[in-house]
């Protein structure tokens, strides 16, 4: 019995961000909802192998995605192994960093940046394919370090940070669409700036 | 100049927290003094807070006590 209250003790406090990373991966919420439950039946049953003082949240991480790809990726498939295309280094900086002076005000670009609407940065995150996608929502969303990411995917850290290099430009590429969509930032920016 | 290219290289591991306290510092040293490097770094800054925050999702309750009472139906371990 202490076991399992020790687990979920333990646990169930890391539910939101493990719920908020399965919905990005899943892009749906039954699916994450599932995704949720299997990793924390899959948790408890593997609680003896979790090795007391090592880093829970990591652990758990290992084994969502783990889930995720045994389960719910073969369940699309869905060739996923997309190359994305080249893209500068400080790509939305470049293009709306200087909207800021334009705009007069020391914090001008914090509301710019803010304006993006929740749909919309989730969209640009779903949109990742996954490799890059699942690095970049532990590093940036999650806030692991890149070794934690390296152990939960089991891939080297050069790996993790080209990957983080990579997805971090193509989510910025998408932003910017978004914010050419909606008039946030004007194509002319562009020209001005690169 | 290098510092400046020092800098722009490293930003993402500035803002991952993974330099060493030494290079941090130096980096740090340098955006005090130089605003072309600066705002970059702030704009990287900004962006991740405003993902993080658009990114944020309340668990329903149901799920929380779907969840317990999986476990619950769990053998013992």
């Amino acid at each position: 019995m202490a076991d399992r209250a020790r687990f979920t003790d333990q646990t169930m406090d890391l539910m939101p961000s493990l719920y908020n990373a399965a919905l990005r991966m899943t892009r749906n919420r039954a699916d994450a909802e599932d995704l949720v439950q299997e990793t924390y039946l899959r948790a408890y049953r593997g609680f003896d192998s979790f090795e007391e003082g090592t880093n829970l949240k990591a652990w758990l991480y290992r084994i969502l995605t783990n889930t995720y790809i045994n389960s719910y990726r073969a369940k699309k498939r869905r060739p996923e192994e997309t190359e994305l295309d080249e893209v500068e280094d400080l790509y939305l900086y470049h293009r709306i960093g200087g909207l800021e002076a334009a705009l007069a005000g020391r914090s001008a670009e914090d509301e710019l940046l803010d304006r993006f609407s929740e749909a919309e940065v989730k969209e640009a995150v779903e949109d990742l394919p996954e490799n890059f996608r699942m690095a970049v929502l532990l590093a940036d969303v999650e806030g692991f370090s890149y070794k934690e990411i390296a152990e939960i995917l089991d891939i080297p850290i050069g790996t993790v940070m080209s990957r983080l290099h990579r997805g971090r430009k193509a989510l910025q590429k998408r932003l910017y669409e978004f914010a050419v969509d909606r008039n946030l930032a004007s194509t002319d920016a562009t020209d001005a700036h690169v | 100049m290098s510092d400046c290219n020092d800098a722009l290289h490293q930003l993402y591991q500035f803002l991952d927290g993974e330099l060493t306290d030494a290079k941090r510092a130096a980096i740090q040293r340098h955006l005090d003094s130089c605003q072309p490097c600066a705002e970059p770094y702030d704009f990287e800054a900004e962006l991740r807070l405003v993902i993080r925050k658009k990114c944020a999702e309340t668990v329903p309750e149901s799920l929380m006590a779907k969840v317990r009472k999986a476990i619950e139906a769990e053998p013992l371990i």
